[in-house]
């Protein structure tokens, strides 16, 4: 079991290695010179050599990219190009405030997916799984930057009890931060559980059909008992993944819906590093978000084993 | 296998596995269609999706407005006989506007779902037929790539080529091929120990010939419902990156950028968002309808996914 967590950890961070390789070589390798992008077509030579001097883009880029690595393990991810100030400071504040939305998030999103989910397996084929199935597809066809419009124009313009904008900035304390929260969460939890429900609605009918639910039915155990008990364990091992998967999906996600909102979070740091080119700052957050994605994993590989001990015998055979 | 009998007798017998397992093409084209007609929400979903093609084909002829003509006297104009959807802030036809966005969105979408489905089926057989380290070092790469959020690869790409529908086509395929490869990796690796595809390798055929002529018959409908519903996601990543600015250049007609234009003008003029979301939100809704009666018609498993 040990040597099973320890390997598994170490190819999460092999996994966080590559991705960062590679975030890395896009970035500073591919066409031209970055200095000459940073300060576009008609910049200076004079400045052009010196942001190469401050970037250290003459030395090879195996190098900068061990002297980065090296910094970027404890925590220190240079220097921002356009405010001179130290990465990681910002980093963390942003990120501070995305998991805000992230964790309230996961929070609505999986609870009302696996109640819908469960229900919608349960009552197949009938009107609640008819209703629940066809919100499920029109949540899923929509973006989320539709869905954060039109809560917009539902809770800050027609009625407007909640903050269309965020007008803090990212040092702001967190209970300023908190009701510019809850319109965010809305809007990715919609999209979110829209994906779960699926997932969930699948394996709940699948494990409702199996033997040993009918044993159990048989045994004279009641229908609440029986979910619960026999069949929700089992139900939800596959929803696990989804679930996983949907939680990377959300580093994505919320980078446009903090746009919509101008929430001060990781997703506004990035749009802004990207629009000011400034490249630290976006390898910073391309690690975080991929070091975030392996983690989910990993705890979803993790909680899976919990709930099912056939996995924990296969140890070697898991990947 | 130096004697040439069981040569002979292996040939008929993986020419006729294909029909086994997928049918005729006339007839499995017909089947399919005879299936997905008869359920209805599929039924729904492909003449949304006709609808759509059909008016992006037709715009000019459903509208005599030019998408991007500015007119500053009838801006910010409601809903009326001679503007169905009112006008924007530039007083451009929000109507027109959205018939035309249906050509970008249709083909940016379409040429990127094909590249990046492509670009996974060959990448995927590959992986699955020749296994051993080709397959591991793959996999390893799919894991790093996969863990990088799709945006910001989406915007690395984009930052560092310039918009533009090429880069946005070529963003889109470096960020889905990944997927794609996974799914036709997992189908490959089901057909590869068949006893046809031994049979291909026993006669000494080459990996090309074994992947175009015995596994990718047998995996068409895994990679056509992969096609489907990964097109679904093509074209709500296209929208949300216009939406974001980084996508189709101002002048031109896409529904994510009509979005964020207009946004700020919700109060005055709803409908230059509503026209565009609801535009948005039905293609979405016809591919997904589409791609869920084509796993429905051909048994294929699409719960296992992943944006």
């Amino acid at each position: 079991m040990l040597t099973f967590l320890t390997r598994r950890l170490l190819s999460a961070a092999g996994t966080v290695l590559l991705a960062s390789v590679l975030v890395f070589a896009s970035v500073q390798l591919l066409p031209g010179d970055v200095a000459t992008q940073v300060l576009g077509q008609d910049a200076t030579p004079e400045a052009v050599s010196a942001l190469r001097d401050q970037l250290d883009l003459n030395r090879p880029a195996v190098l900068r990219f061990a002297e980065w690595l090296a910094g970027a393990v404890r925590g220190d991810f240079g220097t921002s190009l356009v405010s001179g100030e130290p990465v990681a400071g910002a980093l963390w504040l942003h990120l501070r405030n995305t998991l805000l939305i992230a964790a309230a998030t996961v929070a609505v999103a999986v609870t009302s997916s696996i109640v819908l989910g469960v229900v919608a397996g349960l009552y197949r084929d009938r009107w609640p799984d008819t209703l629940i199935s066809s919100l499920t597809l029109a949540g899923m066809s929509v973006p989320e930057f539709v869905v954060a419009t039109l809560l917009v124009m539902a809770l800050s313009i027609s009625v407007p009890v909640l903050p269309a904008v965020v007008l803090d900035g990212a040092s702001a304390p967190v209970a300023d931060l908190l009701p510019s929260v809850v319109l965010p969460t809305i809007a990715l939890s919609v999209v979110m559980t829209a994906y779960i429900v699926r997932m969930t609605r699948t394996s709940v009918i699948d494990v409702m059909a199996s033997e040993f639910v009918t044993t159990a039915r048989l045994k004279g155990l009641g229908a609440w008992r029986v979910v619960v008990r026999h069949a929700l364990p089992s139900a939800l091992l596959p929803t696990l993944n989804v679930i996983a998967m949907n939680v990377a999906w959300l580093v994505g996600g919320v980078v446009v819906v903090e746009n919509v909102f101008n929430y001060p979070g990781i997703g506004k740091l990035m749009l802004e590093s990207v629009h000011s080119r400034d490249l630290p700052v976006l390898q910073a957050v391309a690690v975080v978000g991929a070091a975030v994605y392996v983690l989910c994993n990993l705890a979803a590989d993790l909680a899976a084993m919990a709930l099912n001990p056939r996995l924990r015998t296969g140890e070697r055979s898991a990947r | 296998m130096s004697e040439p009998n069981p040569v002979d007798e292996t040939a008929p017998e993986s020419a006729q596995a294909a029909p086994a397992e997928g049918a005729a093409p006339a007839g499995m084209v017909r089947t399919t269609l005879r299936s997905l007609l008869r359920s209805g929400p599929a039924t729904a979903g492909l003449v949304l999706v006709a609808v759509h093609v059909l008016v992006a084909v037709l715009a000019p002829l459903l509208t005599s407005y030019a998408p991007t003509a500015n007119a500053p006297d009838s801006a910010l104009l409601g809903p009326s006989a001679a503007h169905w959807a009112g006008t924007d802030a530039l007083g451009r036809d929000v109507l027109a506007r959205v018939l035309y966005g249906g050509r970008y969105a249709l083909m940016v979408s379409f040429a990127a779902t094909a590249c990046a489905v492509a670009l996974g089926t060959v990448v995927g057989c590959a992986a699955a037929l020749k296994g051993g380290w080709l397959d591991d070092l793959v996999m390893r790469v799919l894991d790093a790539v996969l863990a990088i959020p799709p945006i910001l690869a989406l915007l690395v790409v984009v930052t560092v080529l310039g918009a533009g529908p090429a880069v946005i086509v070529l963003a889109v395929t470096v960020v889905y091929a990944p997927q794609v490869v996974r799914v036709v990796r997992a189908a490959a690796m089901g057909v590869a120990p068949l006893d046809y595809v031994t049979a291909a390798r026993a006669r000494g055929e080459r990996t090309l010939s074994i992947l175009v002529r015995e596994v990718l018959p047998n995996i068409a409908d895994v990679v056509s419902v992969e096609f489907a519903m990964r097109a679904s996601w093509v074209v709500l990543l296209i929208s949300s990156l216009s939406f974001l600015g980084f996508g189709a250049n101002p002048p031109t007609p896409d529904w994510g950028l009509m979005i964020a234009e207009n946004r700020t003008a919700m109060t005055v003029v709803p409908w230059a968002s509503l026209a565009p979301i609801i535009a948005l939100a039905t293609l979405v809704l016809g591919l997904n309808l589409s791609a869920d009666g084509l796993a429905k018609a051909w048994g294929v498993d699409r719960v296992k996914e992943a944006r």
